[in-house]
């Protein structure tokens, strides 16, 4: 069942087109990553979504309707902004109720002074209250209701900003980059709230970012969108693996996957090394490609065999791992591989090494960066020419 | 919110803004228009724009004659820059020595500028009319100049722009072997150029349109500014003859209004900078 | 250890610094005793005198002035007349001057345009524009009245007439300063964050108007009340219309203040009344100022 469904939405500004046909559907109670490099029209998509600003085609469907004409207040949204977006001149407690007293009241029972006296409205009043003194305990920001928001933390914002979103029970909710203004340590500690409260709301979400991790670790699927284009949306897992488009791949892990630029051979083959792939929907022979080997897969070591040498240039040493950067003496290009401190124990700067690829594990892209279906033919120990 | 509702609030939005922008400029236009019209039809009472026959020489030379407005410029010219220059002069390297050195007088200093917003020139005006006038300056420039040689606002306003500007940079000039007056001229003075137009455009807007003080220590035609020397045309222009005398409006209001209609941006910005106090 | 920072000797580099620093101030320090302090002490003290300009002597008369000012019809004129007029303009200008900044903020054609047109007589000189509204307002050939008559009303004698005399100024003054506090308002309206617009839609807030009430009114709150006092200030201070067009007629009705201790002091030359006067004037400046800082700046700052 499809909760959320956004059908090409296009957007330009003065002639750039900054969207350019986005369709995704989140399903009940999923949580969507939505991951790309600065200006790529994340927080454009979603104020599209929260009917901020208007797409110029497509449409937006929640719970089987289309809302793509109504104004933000009548879609029943909520959002969490980048800077929380809290009204300075209300307590946190005032800051929650206001989505209820919005919806709740009616515009003369909110009028100053005059409100008051309407009937009925206490009752409503003292309702709104009471759902905002629960969602303030299930967030532990009791002690925080009679603050402003300038006499608050960070941290502490956020979870005003978090509670005034989900007080009414939205349908869908849209997060900007909501713990990008938080300490890293913070940060780690609120993914954790975000997911228990979502899984707790269950409503579709939608989630931006531009912290890798955090999409991976909170996600049920990625959306990795780049200028403007949606090149790949599926799980933490799969993305991770199985990239459809090179940009993504290159998006997501780090440190960066590496990139070779070579050529299929007369016979419609990659050479690389030991390594000799097959791409499956054959381009022409002798067209360029570009392989992609993460490195986790790339090994180093200090005895040459001869087939693929390097000299290594840089080492990174980060406690659990080492990241080893090592120039092809082939190509002169750099290679990068991420080894355990054991295995990377006798590597120095300068050493020449021997570098071997596990061959499951490289993909290959054309140049325009589509994936090419490939598989590895043999694992051959051919020494004589290094490079295809 | 239909696309049609939109439209009408749009078109209600520009035409009340059109409406008042018309009201507004209603004085200039009608200066403008009248300042070209014979005596006769002024007196028609019409509210046609376009004078019948132009007069337009006839009033300006008349307005010319009477008064001698190169000197009423001149004048305003020369006290507003003396007054500019001695305030700046003055209240920069105050503000300076209040914001980046240390001395102790510095906390009541800040009193002091802060009483000194307090208190304009009318309320000072009696005693320093008295006393110039046993110093025998009534009349001259420097009566006209001397009471607003300092200005607490100046100061009050480069204090603020000085504290943001690092410490380093002075540590580093320091390094460098400046003085502190090397520092002022040669590190404050370039950094704080926005705080000064901003303060100039306040300074000339305010001294320009004064009437009271100038009112106070002028009695001579050859010391009168603007704004008393069309007090002067006025009186001088027994009967109605708003012809010359919107003549004579027209070449008062015309240098600030060019020098605004040129520089509006930074009059804007200035007056947003300043609007801190009147 | 304060005690031992405090009797260690002061190192000589800040003595230097100290003494640099007296240095620089100094020109200003004497300028502002010279031209700010002695005066203002000077009219407080000449306020309890019967001081006469042309007359050599004088003599400390205590409260003398003060008494005479509470029975001093004229001087109860003026004080009623700069009420009413501020109490006119303050409230018309900045509610005018606001509905021009949302008008012009919500704008996109021609901004700058009407920017500089609603600024405009703030840049103009007054008494020449003082001169150009005289003109409008006449009685029989003033394009007002003329417009008027198009219209089958016969207009009032605007500034000729006690009645209506006030309600001309007042006019004057509106015009002059809607474009200031318009500016401050369009500056108060720029730093107010989009974000809180788009948070007041997404959470409900459907009409103008409630976006108004729960975001764009609170956040100009200190631009208002920065503009309020400023607006009543100068309103107090009215002079230069006066002055130029009125002299205080017909019959006293456009007495103001200002006008009042101009014509006691530099017209009659009577220095110790008109001392007491200016006291009067600086006592009500002080109030409005001390209002603004204590009791009011609390209320629209929300840090
Ligand atoms: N109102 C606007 N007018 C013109 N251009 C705009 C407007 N809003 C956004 N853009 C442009 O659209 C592009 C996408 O902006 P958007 O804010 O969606 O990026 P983003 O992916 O959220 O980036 P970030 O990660 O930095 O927040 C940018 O190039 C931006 O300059
Ligand atoms: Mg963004």
């Amino acid at each position: 069942m499809s909760i959320l469904a956004l059908r090409g939405i296009t957007k330009s500004y003065a002639g750039n087109s900054i969207l350019k046909g986005v369709r995704l559907e989140a399903g009940d109670g999923e949580f969507i990553a939505l991951v790309g490099p600065s200006g790529c029209g994340k927080s454009t998509l979603l104020r599209i979504v929260a009917g901020l600003d208007h797409a110029d085609n497509g449409e937006i469907v929640i719970g089987g309707r289309n809302v793509s004409s109504l104004a933000a207040a009548d879609r029943n949204i909520a959002m969490v902004f980048q800077s929380y977006a809290l009204y300075p001149h209300l307590t946190a407690g005032q800051n929650i109720a206001v989505p209820l007293a919005m919806r709740r009241l009616t515009a003369v029972q909110r009028f100053p002074f005059i409100g008051n006296f309407l009937p009925g409205q206490r009752r409503i009043r003292a309702d709104i209250q009471r759902q905002v003194r629960e969602m303030a305990s299930s967030l532990k920001i009791d002690h925080l209701l009679d603050r402003k928001p300038g006499q608050m933390s960070g941290g502490q914002r956020q979870r005003v900003a978090l509670a005034r979103a989900m007080v009414r029970r939205p349908s869908v909710f849209l997060m900007d980059e909501p713990l990008s203004n938080l300490d890293a340590n913070l940060r780690v500690h609120a993914r954790g709230e975000i997911v228990e409260l979502h899984r707790r709301a269950g409503v579709p979400t939608l989630y931006v970012t531009h912290d890798q991790s955090e999409a991976l670790s909170m996600a049920d699927r990625v959306a990795v969108m780049i200028g403007g284009t949606l090149l790949q949306l599926a799980p933490p897992q799969d993305i991770y693996e199985d990239p459809s488009h090179i940009e993504v791949a290159r998006f997501l892990g780090q440190p960066r996957i590496n990139v070779l630029e070579t050529r299929l051979d007369a016979s419609g083959l990659v050479r690389f090394g030991a390594l000799t792939l097959a791409a499956e929907s054959a381009p022409p022979a002798e067209t360029p490609v570009l392989i992609g080997i993460r490195p986790e897969f790339v090994r180093l070591s200090a005895r040459p065999d001869g087939i693929l040498s390097a000299r290594i240039e840089r080492t990174e040493f980060l406690g659990s791992e080492v990241i080893i950067h090592a120039r092809l003496d082939a190509i002169g290009e750099t290679i990068v591989a991420r080894m355990t401190p054991a295995e990377a124990g006798g590597l120095s700067v300068g050493m020449p090494v021997s570098v071997e690829i596990e061959p499951d594990r490289a993909m290959l892209f054309a140049p325009a960066g589509e994936r090419l279906p490939a598989k590895t033919v043999a694992v051959a120990s051919v020494p004589e020419k290094a490079y295809g | 919110m239909t696309a049609h509702s939109l439209t009408l609030g749009r078109m209600l939005r520009f035409g009340l803004l059109s409406l008042g922008a018309l009201l507004f400029l209603a004085p200039y236009i009608f200066m403008i228009s009248t300042a070209g019209k014979a005596q006769s039809e002024i007196f028609s009472s019409s509210l046609s724009l376009i004078p019948e026959q132009w007069s337009f020489a006839e009033n300006f030379t008349k307005a010319l004659s009477r008064v001698s407005m190169p000197t009423l410029l001149m004048n305003g010219v020369i006290v507003c820059a003396l007054i500019f220059l001695v305030q700046v002069v003055v209240a920069i390297p105050c503000a300076y020595a209040m914001a980046k050195l240390k001395f102790r007088a510095a906390r009541i200093m800040m009193v002091l500028v802060m009483l000194g917003l307090l208190v304009p020139i009318h309320a000072t005006a009696l005693p320093l009319y008295v006393a110039f006038d046993r110093l025998s300056v009534l009349n001259s420039y420097t009566a006209l100049v001397a009471p607003f040689s300092i200005s607490v606002f100046a100061i009050f306003l480069f204090l603020q722009f000085f504290r943001a500007i690092p410490d380093d940079l002075i540590h580093a000039a320091r390094l460098d072997g400046m003085s502190e007056a090397g520092i002022v001229a040669r590190v404050i003075v370039p950094n704080a150029w926005p705080a000064i137009t901003a303060f100039a455009i306040f300074s000339v807007v305010a001294h320009w349109n004064d009437l009271f003080w100038p009112l106070v220590v002028v009695s001579n035609q050859d010391f009168a500014t603007p704004p008393l020397g069309l007090l002067y045309f006025r009186a001088a222009e027994a009967g109605d003859d708003y012809g010359a005398l919107m003549a004579a409006t027209l070449i008062i209001t015309l240098p600030l209004v060019a020098a605004f209609l040129v520089a509006q941006k930074r009059f804007v910005e200035g007056i947003t900078m300043t609007g801190l106090k009147g | 250890m304060a005690s031992i920072a405090a009797d260690m000797p002061i190192a000589p580099a800040d003595r230097r610094e100290a003494r640099i620093a007296w240095i620089l101030a100094a020109p200003a320090i004497t300028l502002l005793f010279l031209f700010i302090l002695l005066p203002t002490l000077a009219v407080i003290i000449l306020g309890f005198t019967d001081f006469e300009l042309g007359y050599g002597g004088f003599r400390f008369v205590g409260f003398e002035n003060y008494a005479e000012l509470i029975g001093d019809r004229t001087f109860r004129r003026s004080l009623w007349n700069t009420a009413i007029y501020t109490a006119i303009v303050t409230p018309v200008s900045i509610v005018l001057a606001l509905a021009i900044a949302l008008l012009i903020e919500a704008e996109t054609r021609a901004r700058a345009f009407f920017r500089t047109v609603y600024f405009l007589p703030v840049a103009s000189l007054l008494v020449a524009m003082a001169t150009v509204w005289q003109f409008l307002f006449h009685p029989t050939i003033g394009p007002i009245n003329t417009f008027l008559g198009y219209l089958g009303i016969s207009g009032p004698n605007w500034l000729g007439a006690s009645g209506t005399v006030l309600y001309g100024l007042s006019i004057i003054g509106i015009w002059q300063s809607v474009g200031f506090n318009m500016v401050l308002f369009l500056a108060g309206l720029t730093a107010i964050p989009r974000e809180l617009y788009a948070a007041a839609e997404v959470d409900g807030a459907r009409s103008w108007f409630d976006r108004f009430r729960l975001v764009t009114w609170p956040m100009l709150g200190p631009t208002t009340l920065f503009v309020t006092t400023i607006s009543i200030i100068n309103s107090v201070k009215v002079f230069e219309t006066v002055k130029t067009l009125t002299e205080g007629g017909p019959n006293k009705a456009s007495e103001v203040l200002l006008f009042t201790i101009y014509q006691e002091g530099f017209v009659y030359l009577r220095v110790g009344y008109a001392s007491a006067m200016t006291v009067v004037f600086l006592a009500i400046l002080v109030v409005l100022m001390f209002l603004q800082y204590r009791v009011l700046d609390r209320k629209v700052h929300y840090a």
